[in-house]
């Protein structure tokens, strides 16, 4: 709207330089050629006062100058000034009309008066979500394709791969990170789960192998080590999972960001008898706000929900699913795992006795 | 907004400039003063709107809006700010919206201090400017748009091009420009005084301002394009015969021969005729280089545009403009009245003859140029016409030309002396064989034509100090009314003195780079020593460094000569990654006005560099006399007095005392 209203002044502007001068009722004359072979004589006068030229040449100029003058004086009497009010009305039509439609005929096949400005700083302040980062991608990458050595560009561009969720491109990227930018555990951990990542979260072989030697090159990586943890529980050896989670939850120090994801998987392949929760987590509980420690139950419930999605066969787990929803006061998401939780379990007698003995008690009725 | 707004200020001023083309010429025919003065107010609001289109298209550079197609070609968010606006008319689109820009600065010029103007002539001129606008706006707004827009705004440029990011290149189109459609008024003035039918001595008045401040700027112009050269193409030339350079010389030479046939015409309203022709030839000469620079018919350093279209559409306003004024002219000239008459010598007859030299001169560099691109367009062939064709016909043209020049100023309007006049130019052509003589005696053997060359500049320079001496009478009258007088002179006559020594200034430049121009070339490994013109130059080492978006390879070298270290010089070559390019930074060492030049070429494996050294003698004499000349230039600008030509009287009553001079 605001635009509309800027090519409307300046419109206006424009038609009113083509209609001031009609207005006016005195125009001045301008000058005239009279006026110069004046001034060119009063110079004469100057000259040969001065010394600069000899009284004979200033006579002669004054003679030929003067010629001139009168024919100019000839010339310019003969020009009578005339108004035309036909042909000022006719202008003023066009400067009102023409003028507006000739404006608007040109600029709207050619303009893109819909489309407001894209100044770069605004956009990197409030980066839009769909198109500006893959632009940003696609530069790094023309980039990298002509300077494939810069093993800073690769260490750059892949984590912004693995999170526009291009896993495969991001393995390449981490790949040639190490090579150009150097081996370090961080590096190799995060080449693991980008792995991993592509194959939908299993720890594959080659994954579990580049988390080794992160491992290898830094004991306490951390991010290498919570997933050694998460291909052992894959590979159903919880225990060992559950000490290798616990012992970096020991070593670790209590305001570590990470703590809560591992305590939740923790929770996953500890049971219900969670030791390490009691003690370590509720220090660090205490510790959170009332958002964060919400977030961070939610985190949990979550976590279990998706385990149990793939294996229902743990009846425990569902009672816990269950309690926890009931304790976060969403019945609706507490009936659905209850049905679930039936389905999946459907099958064996002796589980389902022990479901339904467990959900007396939690007030959901049948 | 900004963007949308500066293209409907575009569209606008093409508005404005049709009513601008159209409503003074009815309102002249009708005689009508408030029709005429439309022109005044439209010129003045077209300026003020294209002035907003061109504020608007830098805004964006500097803001790098991407979703403005010229801005995301020809930008980068990480070129530093200066690159970032100059890189405004860096481009096409840009620097046809500069071009239009100060066309109509001028046409606003024009309109705000034209209030000496007789008003039909002035509602005629603006008009004229207004035919010329309209034409260059509809082929922006049509061909070259600068504010098209992408949909999807990337988040980047593209360009950084290394080369174009460069003081010289920022400085000098607009400074060409300047002078380039500075023309554009001596022309339109021509054809308003074609149209009306009349011309007068005091026309040339009213157009001199306009011819000179044009001139400045393309005689800077041209001098600031052949350093720029100089020392960012690392070839150590600095004239190259390039149609690009040669589209500017046109212009210039043309526009030298107008400058002076207009002297003629308002002091002693003669050459009339001949005036107006030159006026219309040096901006067709411009309209020219305009077309050869923008429409991509050549390919050299300069050529950015390569649209067929856009080509075809600058070639239809050539013709047009060109093509129209000529039969205008055709048609009308034979019904202007002749001017006054002159005795062959005498100086209009001087300028007489500087004219033709000067237009000879023009023509030569014209079929120079034309020549190989109608052969290829006609055959297919492609030729080069290169610098033996120059030297052999634009050499010999100008020493006759050269010789004439002292001559000129010193002759008296209408019937001359030369007798006298080279009676007293001998102090300057002892002066000149002096210079031979030493010259001859210095060198010894070598080229026998350079000492004669130098001569000749010696005698041009010499004429101009005489010219000023004899008009004071420094040495035949006491020193302070010699003084007086030197500042009773007018400042225009100090300005022809500064101007024509600057033309020797820069021919001793000229022939001393070309003739003792020494050069070493070879491949240096650290701890080498060139010797060149008595320097020694050792290469110290070679060594890398990261630049902002550059890797440079560096190569230190200590100058020194008889054992003496004078200084450090450090070439350099530097490579951009982010587009694969590379460029020469060649490093130059001044030493009086001779400089030595370094460039570096390849590295060879075994760890050697190829360079280039050159000693170039007095190659800054070559950039300071266009600059003498840009200040003389000025000086006659702004000498707003009246000139009059006193003519001599054919009959002399008694003997004037010799110390008389005709008046400037």
């Amino acid at each position: 709207m605001a635009l509309w209203f800027v090519f409307a002044l300046m419109t206006a502007a424009a038609i009113f330089a083509v209609l001031w001068p009609l207005g006016r009722a005195r125009s001045d004359a301008g000058g005239t050629e009279a006026a110069v072979y004046k001034d060119q004589l009063a110079e004469v006068g100057r000259d040969a006062a001065a010394g600069l030229i000899g009284s004979p040449e200033a006579e002669a100029a004054r003679v030929e100058i003067s010629r001139r003058l009168l024919a100019a004086d000839d010339t310019e009497r003969n020009i009578p000034v005339r108004t035309s009010p036909i042909f000022r009305r006719a202008v003023a039509v066009i400067a009102l009309i023409g003028l507006p439609l000739m404006a608007v005929a040109f600029y709207l096949p050619l303009g893109s008066p819909r489309m407001p400005d894209f100044p770069l700083a605004e956009r990197t302040r409030a980066p839009s979500a769909s198109e500006p980062l893959d632009n940003l991608v696609a530069q790094v990458q023309a980039h990298l394709e002509k300077n494939p050595t810069d093993g800073r560009g690769w260490s750059v561009l892949a984590p912004v791969l693995a999170k526009l969720g291009r896993f495969d491109d991001a393995v390449t990227a981490f790949r040639n990170a190490i090579t150009y930018n150097g081996d370090n555990a961080a590096r190799r951990a995060d080449l693991g789960e980008a792995m991993s990542a592509a194959a939908k979260g299993v720890i594959t072989a080659e994954a579990k192998t580049e988390f080794e030697r992160a491992v290898a090159l830094d004991a306490d990586e951390v991010k290498a080590r919570y997933f050694l943890g998460v291909a052992a529980e894959q590979d159903g050896r919880a225990a060992e999972a559950a000490s290798i989670w616990r012992a970096m939850l020991a070593k670790a120090p209590p305001d570590a960001p990470w703590r809560p994801l591992v305590q939740a998987a923790l929770v996953r392949v500890g049971g219900p008898s969670l030791p390490a929760l009691s003690d370590d987590t509720m220090a660090s509980v205490q510790g959170m706000s009332a958002d964060d420690r919400s977030a961070m139950v939610k985190g949990m419930v979550d976590r279990l929900a998706t385990r149990l999605k793939q294996d229902g066969n743990d009846v425990e787990g569902w009672l816990r699913l269950v309690r926890a929803y009931m304790v976060l006061g969403d019945r609706d998401k507490a009936k659905s795992a209850l049905t679930d939780a039936r389905q999946a379990v459907g099958s064996d007698a002796g589980k389902l006795q022990q479901l339904n003995e467990g959900l007396k008690s939690f007030g959901l009725g049948g | 907004m900004i963007a949308e707004a500066g293209h409907y200020a575009l569209v606008l001023a093409l508005a404005l400039a049709l009513i601008q083309s159209t409503v003074p010429i009815v309102g002249a025919r009708l005689r009508d003063p408030a029709l005429m003065n439309v022109a005044r107010s439209t010129a003045l609001a077209q300026l003020l709107f294209v002035g907003l289109s061109f504020v608007a298209l830098v805004t964006l550079h500097v803001t790098s809006d991407f979703s403005v197609a010229n801005v995301f070609e020809n930008s980068h968010s990480m070129k530093p700010l200066l690159y970032k606006i100059t890189g405004v008319w860096g481009n096409h689109e840009g620097s046809m919206l500069l071009w239009v820009s100060i066309l109509a600065l001028f046409g606003g010029l024009v309109a705000a201090f034209g209030n000496n103007l007789p008003l039909s002539l002035r509602a005629h001129v603006l008009a004229v400017q207004g035919w010329i606008a309209a034409a260059f706006y509809l082929f922006i707004l049509i061909t070259s748009n600068p504010f098209l827009r992408i949909a999807n705004p990337p988040i980047e440029g593209r360009d950084l091009n290394p080369v174009l990011q460069d003081i010289g290149l920022a400085v000098h189109p607009p400074m060409l420009y300047l002078g380039y459609v500075g023309f554009s008024i001596s022309f339109s003035f021509a054809v308003a005084a074609l149209i009306e039918g009349r011309i007068d001595a005091a026309w040339a008045r009213w157009v001199r301002p306009w011819t000179l401040v044009a001139w400045i700027f393309l005689t800077l112009g041209i001098a600031m394009g052949s350093y720029w050269a100089y020392y960012e193409l690392g070839w150590g030339g600095w004239w190259f015969w390039d149609p690009v350079e040669n589209a500017s010389l046109m212009p210039w030479l043309a526009g030298t021969a107008l400058l002076h046939s207009a002297v003629v015409m308002e002091k002693r309203n003669a050459l009339k005729v001949w005036t107006i022709l030159l006026a219309i030839l040096t901006f067709s000469l411009s309209l020219l280089g305009t077309f050869l620079v923008r429409s991509g018919v050549l390919t050299s350093v300069h050529a950015f545009a390569t649209d067929p279209t856009r080509g075809v559409f600058i070639l239809l306003i050539l013709c047009l403009f060109i093509g129209g004024s000529l039969t205008l002219y055709m048609w009308r000239a034979s019904a202007l009245k002749q001017g006054g008459l002159f005795a062959p010598i005498s100086r209009e007859g001087a300028l007489v003859l500087n004219n033709l030299f000067l237009t000879t001169a023009c023509a030569t560099v014209f079929i120079g140029t034309l020549y190989p691109l109608a052969l290829e367009v006609l055959t297919g062939d492609k030729i080069s016409v290169g610098a033996p064709f120059f030297n052999l016909t634009f050499g010999p043209l100008f020493v006759p030309l050269l010789l004439a020049v002292p001559f000129g100023p010193l002759l008296a309007w209408k019937r001359g002396d030369l007798a006298g006049v080279a009676q007293r130019l001998m102090a300057a052509g002892i002066a000149a064989l002096v210079a031979i003589a030493m010259v001859w005696a210095w060198t010894s053997g070598g080229a026998a034509l350079a000492p004669l060359a130098i001569g000749l500049a010696v005698f041009v320079i010499a004429g101009a100090v005489v010219d000023l001496v004899e008009r004071t009478s420094l040495f035949r009258s006491p020193f302070a009314t010699a003084m007086r007088r030197a500042r009773g002179l007018p400042r225009s006559t100090w300005g022809t003195a500064f101007a024509h020594a600057g033309v020797g200034v820069a021919l001793i430049g000229i022939v001393c780079e070309t003739t003792w121009n020494s050069e070493y070339i070879g491949t240096m490994k650290p701890n080498d020593v060139a010797r060149l013109a008595g320097y020694q130059l050792k290469l110290d080492d070679i060594t890398q460094r990261q630049g902002p978006n550059f890797r440079e390879m560096l190569a230190q070298f200590t100058v020194s000569r008889d054992g003496d270290k004078i200084s450090v010089m450090t070439p350099s070559k530097r490579s951009f990654t982010t587009r694969g390019s590379s460029t020469t930074e060649a490093a130059l060492l001044s030493r009086g006005a001779s400089q030595l030049y370094i460039s570096l070429g390849d590295t060879a494996a075994d760890g050697g560099i190829a360079v280039r050294i050159y000693h170039k003698p007095l190659v800054l004499l070559i950039w300071f006399g266009p600059v003498l000349m840009a200040f003389g230039g000025l000086l006659s600008l702004s000498d707003r007095r009246l000139r009059v030509g006193a003519p001599k009287p054919a009959k002399i009553a008694s003997k004037p005392p010799r110390a008389l001079q005709p008046a400037e």
